[in-house]
């Protein structure tokens, strides 16, 4: 106990007389762990970010789509096709099924109609896909229950409304078909490529829609039955639902399934990226180390005398040894601190989030697990550039060093 | 039991391309708690030679080196490290004060290697132990801003904090004028004494020689007795050995 403490002091005070070139060599080292906390940190939250659009387009992992169609190519009776899909997903206790009717909506604007891409689901697609509102509240089986449709609405097109206050039930009225006015409930946000675009986009409940929907152009909709479940049962569950659905469907109707949610893609997609990261990271904090390993040996050889004058005191080779070792552990966690620190002001920057998409407001927190290799990176750099000066300390001769 | 025994040591090294250096030849000496010896000998006789072996910092060629009766030889280097920490002070002629540390810090080097009480009061007794050469007003000096009686009265300091059973000094007053030579030397002497440790001191200045009770004299690497009384009778305070 008094041996590490008394090394640590050693160590303290060493770096207390040598702070400029310490500091200097060390500034190396801050900025290395700046760069590997910040670039780790910046693709921990774009991998994050761009989960979440992948998630809401594709759905989380196991998202298993079902399709069905008649051999002639034309579309299933609606209803028929709804009870077949929704009668397999409760014979097998499928909690996270819903249907997905993908197509285009016409509505009213005031300064005309508009067709908007739209997709019709049941309220529990929203934990499916993980979907999060800015304004209002994703469906609830409330909002089955209304006279009115509900739709839930992007930001583009609630702009373009003027974006109303929801507590004021504002209202969109829904064209074709029967022509309807559904009550917005809530406010997605856009994506950055809608608002480019100026895309709007509407979400409306499945049954709401087949009531709404002109049948001519419910003929030509092939909706989807989304199914979410564990990874690990995700072929079980495809194979039993596409067997039973055939049966139910039968002769002249074929059904299909497929993963698309990215735990079904073949490689991880952030892979590439975090391995290039990775490289550039270590690359910098080697030289970050080899500088320090320098500044360390020279003036490692104006203190042989030092070293000598301490072994006579009592300290023993291994004493030298870790409390040279210190030195560079002790700078690079103050170095490595820093760091972290500019690693963290770099990546909650406005401008750089702007850069990813990622608005500074829902941006997700620093990750901890960024920070926490900054300073591993920082605590094992001073300890490998370290060990050859705590080496060459130790093997001072002391009789040498204080000969005069 | 004697506090440290030398039979027969010798220490030769192989010089690269050169006849093997003897630099001693067989010496015998033994020290008991509270002794006070002085060597004498001309430069290169082997002088420092013979401390570095009796503070444990080099290893005789042949012969036997018994602290405690423990033969040296058979003690791992950690353990001789440890030995000499905590019975051992050095006092060197150039002072060695660590740069870059104040009075107090350098006086504290010592405990920074103890364990157990010595470590955690190491400020407490290392301030006393400057108050005790009188310098306890400059604590908080660096080395570089004291005077070269002043540098050589931490050193002392720092040589005893521990409370060491030996203490070494190598020519303590050679880089100090004659006067104030004497008034540290006489203050070493004094403070040796109160701790009881033995006190060996190497120096060319008789007067220095002058306050052991034992006089040795090395002459190229052999030891013997010499009675320093007689010189300064026969050759006068100013005489060399
Ligand atoms: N490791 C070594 N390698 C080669 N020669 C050495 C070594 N150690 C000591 N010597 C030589 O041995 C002789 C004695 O050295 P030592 O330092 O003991 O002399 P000294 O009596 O202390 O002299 P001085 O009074 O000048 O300090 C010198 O000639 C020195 O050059
Ligand atoms: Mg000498």
């Amino acid at each position: 106990m008094s041996g590490i403490w008394g090394a640590l002091n050693e160590a303290w005070q060493e770096l207390r007389i040598h702070r400029t070139r310490v500091l200097l060599s060390l500034i190396g080292v801050a900025v290395a762990v700046a760069a590997i906390t910040a670039t780790v940190g910046l693709g921990s939250i774009a991998r994050q970010a761009q989960m979440e659009v992948q998630e809401a387009q594709s759905g989380r992992p196991a998202t298993i789509v079902f399709w069905a169609s008649r051999t002639d190519g034309q579309a299933i009776e609606a209803d028929r096709l709804r009870e077949a899909f929704m009668a397999v997903a409760e014979r097998y206790s499928i909690e996270y099924a819903s249907m997905d009717y993908m197509m285009q909506q016409q509505v009213q604007l005031p300064d005309g109609a508009l067709m908007v891409e739209s997709r019709a689901v049941e309220p529990i697609f929203g934990e499916m896909h993980r979907v999060q509102t800015v304004e209002g509240e994703w469906f609830t089986e409330a909002h089955a229950a209304m006279l009115a449709p509900a739709v839930i609405i992007n930001e583009v097109l609630w702009e373009r409304l003027g974006s109303p206050d929801l507590r004021t039930h504002p209202t969109l009225e829904l064209l074709g078909g029967t022509d309807r006015v559904a009550v917005i409930t809530g406010v997605v946000r856009a994506e950055p490529w809608q608002r480019e675009m100026n895309t709007g986009y509407l979400y409306m409940l499945a049954d709401d829609y087949r009531s709404i929907v002109d049948p001519a152009m419910l003929a030509n909709v092939y909706p989807n039955l989304e199914v979410w479940v564990p990874d690990d049962q995700a072929q079980a569950v495809q194979d039993v639902v596409v067997r039973d659905l055939r049966a139910a469907l039968g002769e002249n109707a074929t059904v299909d399934a497929g993963r698309n949610d990215w735990g079904a893609w073949p490689q991880d997609p952030f892979l590439i990226m975090q391995l290039f990261v990775a490289g550039v990271a270590a690359l910098v904090l080697l030289l970050g180390a080899l500088g320090l390993v320098n500044i360390s040996l020279v003036t490692l050889r104006q203190r042989i005398r030092e070293i000598g004058i301490r072994r006579s005191f009592g300290a023993t080779s291994g004493r030298v040894f870790f409390a040279v070792l210190l030195e560079s552990v002790v700078g690079t966690i103050a170095a490595g601190a820093a760091g972290v620190v500019l690693a963290i002001l770099i990546v909650r920057n406005d401008w750089l989030l702007g850069m990813m998409g990622i608005g500074s407001v829902d941006a997700p927190a620093f990750p901890v697990e960024a920070a926490v290799l900054g300073m591993a990176c920082a605590v094992g750099t001073g300890a490998v550039a370290g060990l050859l000066p705590a080496l060459f300390a130790m093997r001072v001769k002391v009789i040498d060093a204080i000969r005069f | 039991m004697s506090l440290l025994e030398l039979g027969g040591v010798t220490r030769t090294v192989e010089l690269p391309d050169d006849e093997p250096l003897h630099i001693l030849r067989g010496v015998d000496l033994r020290l008991e708690v509270g002794d006070h010896v002085s060597i004498v000998g001309r430069s290169g006789s082997g002088k420092s030679t013979l401390l570095n072996i009796l503070g444990l910092l080099d290893n005789p060629t042949s012969g036997t080196v018994l602290f405690d009766g423990v033969d040296v030889r058979s003690l791992s280097s950690r353990r001789r490290d440890l030995m000499r920490g905590a019975d051992v002070g050095f006092i060197f002629q150039q002072f060695n004060l660590l740069q870059g540390r104040t009075a107090l810090e350098n006086v504290m080097l010592p405990l920074l290697y103890a364990r157990g009480r010595d470590f955690w009061r190491r400020g407490e007794l290392a301030l006393a132990m400057l108050d005790r050469v009188g310098l306890a007003a400059r604590a908080s000096s660096m080395p570089e801003k004291l005077s070269g009686g002043e540098q050589q009265r931490v050193a002392i300091a720092r040589a005893l904090v521990r409370r060491p059973r030996l203490i070494l000094a190598d020519e303590p007053t050679g880089a100090l004028d004659v006067e104030t030579g004497a008034t540290v030397m006489a203050l070493l002497d004094e403070v040796a004494e109160d701790s009881g440790a033995a006190l060996v001191t190497i120096t060319h200045d008789v007067n220095v020689a002058a306050l052991a009770r034992q006089h040795y004299r090395l002459d190229r690497g052999v030891l013997s007795p010499v009675d320093v009384q007689r010189v300064i009778a026969v050759a006068g305070a100013g005489a060399t050995l």
